[in-house]
């Protein structure tokens, strides 16, 4: 008898952590995982445009995704995409951050206007510079017209109209929306760095420059690689700038392969999904080259 | 950390009285133009919304103006805009975002404080499923979820996009509500034990009390993270009347023209509320994120 309520005692023991995580893993299971492996099946199979399974595809929509001429041109954009509203977003977050960490009577109201873009739903605030880019009445144009810089109706008042000046301002309204966090996260970064720190390279007679230099950018890594690593992930799957402000034309000259995905997604499933395992893995390698090349273990130890 | 980047510093007095004079009349200059350069920053960070505002204010026929204000002030976009079905769509957003943050809340608050409480065997590999996780993001497996979700038929694309939004939302409320069950001494739960209370009773009283900024941080973030997505509503809604408010904003979007002014004016119903409910948790984001990154 006790031998039995030993074991039951054990089973219950070794059963009480499903009980707490079981709900936990049943819904990331269900819902994150396993649509990964929908995913790569799906990239295997062969469907009619209207979404019809007629079979297997082997590599076809691979070799199909490949064949693409503007594949190229779409990853060379993604490219410069994620590296130029990346840094740009960590550098001016830097300067943000340093900024709002100051004292300064109504911070804490100007840390709420901060956050406006955090808050706030990308479509719409993506519509938002869509419309005041309007050629004619704009009021970006409104303005740069009143600073004698460009003419209402004109070609270079059309700005989403040129594929390059139309990604230039997604680029702007990108690094826009990544700012708020960028910068919280690094004002967070900056609250773990003790002031004594500071005082003491001041009484050593050390410039504000230096000790900025010498102190608190080397203990603030942590907090940036996180804020830039997290960046790189959002950046590169972010959808609705260039969905709501070009829809990734004129052809496919300003897509994205997060939105080049979705364009195929309307007519070529198949296809489609290759395109996503292929973004899935790009994702996985960026992931872990970052964390290699910043050295991210001995971060953490 | 510390020690390797200054040694201490003996202070003599003579250093903290010599600078004395000089410091709050430089400080002051110092605080002006630090108070210009922030102010001037917010209203950078407003001016997109501020435009959203007085373009959803705007008379129709002053749309094609080149004013940066109208010349009259027209409230009829927040009222004529209820008759165009958006109603529905506040409604399926408030599902949306309410039930997400609902089911986040029952499913993490568990896996955090049981993760938080004990150490068992296969804890590592649960947070480590976290950490990946929150790594992933809908749209770069939205193929998988369509067509997962299409087998699974369910009866509306409410429930879907609730269940959606509460996965890829879980991973960031199980890692806060963790970091904040760790800085709770386990000593007060158990004081409360000996004083008679069992350990729901325990955990009811004491702990989750102390937890409830976490909580609250937790709560906000998920609503707002459902309430704004947008590709899967997009992919897995298509009545009008069943899609959220970012897709159903599109509604406004016609072949030839856009009606902007109810475009707007929806966008503000949608934006300005969470706008403050995000300002209201700004104290504690900070806190949230150190908690967050720490772990």
């Amino acid at each position: 008898m006790p031998a039995r309520k030993g074991t039951a005692a054990r089973v219950t023991r070794a059963a009480a952590p499903l009980l707490w995580l079981g709900p936990a893993i049943a819904l990331v299971g269900v819902v994150v995982i396993w649509p990964v492996v929908v995913l790569f099946r799906t990239s295997l199979q062969h469907f009619t445009p209207n979404g019809f399974l007629i079979g297997s595809a082997g590599m076809d929509n691979f070799r199909a995704l490949f064949d693409e001429p503007d594949l190229r041109g779409i990853l060379l954009r993604t490219v410069a995409w994620v590296v130029v509203v990346v840094a740009v977003t960590m550098l001016l977050s830097l300067a943000l951050a340093q900024l709002f960490n100051q004292r300064f009577p109504g911070r804490r109201v100007a840390r709420w206007a901060l956050i406006a873009p955090w808050a706030a739903s990308v479509v719409m605030t993506s519509l938002v510079f869509r419309w005041a880019l309007d050629s004619n009445s704009g009021v970006v144009n409104v303005f740069l017209h009143d600073l004698g810089l460009v003419k209402f109706g004109s070609n270079e008042a059309d700005w989403l109209g040129r594929p390059f000046s139309a990604f230039v301002w997604m680029m702007i309204v990108a690094v826009f929306v990544s700012l708020p966090f960028s910068t919280y996260a690094l004002l967070a970064g900056l609250q773990t760095i003790p002031p004594e720190l500071h005082e003491a390279a001041r009484v050593d007679g050390a410039s504000p420059w230096r000790s900025y230099r010498s102190i608190t950018l080397p203990l603030l890594r942590p907090a940036f690689l996180v804020a830039a690593l997290i960046n790189v992930i959002n950046v590169f799957n972010s959808f609705p700038i260039i969905w709501e402000m070009t829809g990734g034309g004129p052809g496919h000259e300003t897509s994205t392969t997060t939105v080049f995905m979705y364009q195929l997604k309307q007519a070529y499933i198949g296809e489609s999904a290759a395109m996503s395992v292929i973004n899935f893995l790009l994702v996985i390698i960026v992931v872990l080259v970052f964390l290699k090349a910043t050295r991210w273990k001995d971060q953490v130890n | 950390m510390s020690a390797t980047v200054a040694a201490p510093v003996p202070r003599s007095e003579a250093t903290g009285t010599e600078r004395r004079p000089s410091a709050p009349r430089r400080r002051s200059g110092r605080t002006v133009i630090l108070a210009l350069f922030g102010y001037l920053i917010a209203i950078v960070f407003l001016l997109p919304y501020a435009e959203m505002v007085i373009t959803a204010l705007r008379p129709a026929k002053e749309l094609s103006d080149r004013g940066y204000v109208p010349k009259h002030w027209d409230f009829s976009n927040f009222t004529s805009i209820w008759k165009t079905g958006f109603g529905d769509n506040l409604k399926v957003s408030l599902q949306v975002a309410g039930g997400a943050t609902l089911v986040v809340l029952l499913v993490a608050l568990p896996a955090a404080y049981y993760t938080a409480r004990h150490r068992f065997r296969g804890r590592g590999l649960f947070l480590l499923l976290v950490l990946v996780t929150q790594m992933f993001q809908p749209a770069a497996m939205l193929v998988g979820i369509q067509r997962e979700f299409l087998s699974f038929d369910l009866p509306s694309p409410t429930l879907s996009l609730i269940l959606v939004n509460a996965g890829f939302n879980l991973a960031f409320a199980v890692w806060i509500l963790n970091a904040y069950f760790s800085s709770i001494p386990v000593e007060l739960e158990e004081a409360a034990m000996v004083d008679g209370t069992g350990r729901l009773g325990a955990m009811g009283r004491i702990t989750l009390p102390l937890a409830l900024p976490g909580i609250v941080t937790a709560v906000i973030f998920t609503f707002i993270a459902a309430w704004n997505e947008f590709i899967v509503a997009l992919t897995l809604t298509s009545e009008p009347s069943q899609r959220p408010l970012t897709v159903a904003i599109h509604n406004y979007i016609g072949q030839y023209s856009v009606d902007w002014g109810h475009l707007f004016a929806g966008s503000v119903i949608a934006t300005i509320p969470v706008i403050v409910l995000f300002a209201v948790i700004e104290g504690k984001i900070v806190g949230g994120l150190t908690a967050g990154s720490i772990k």
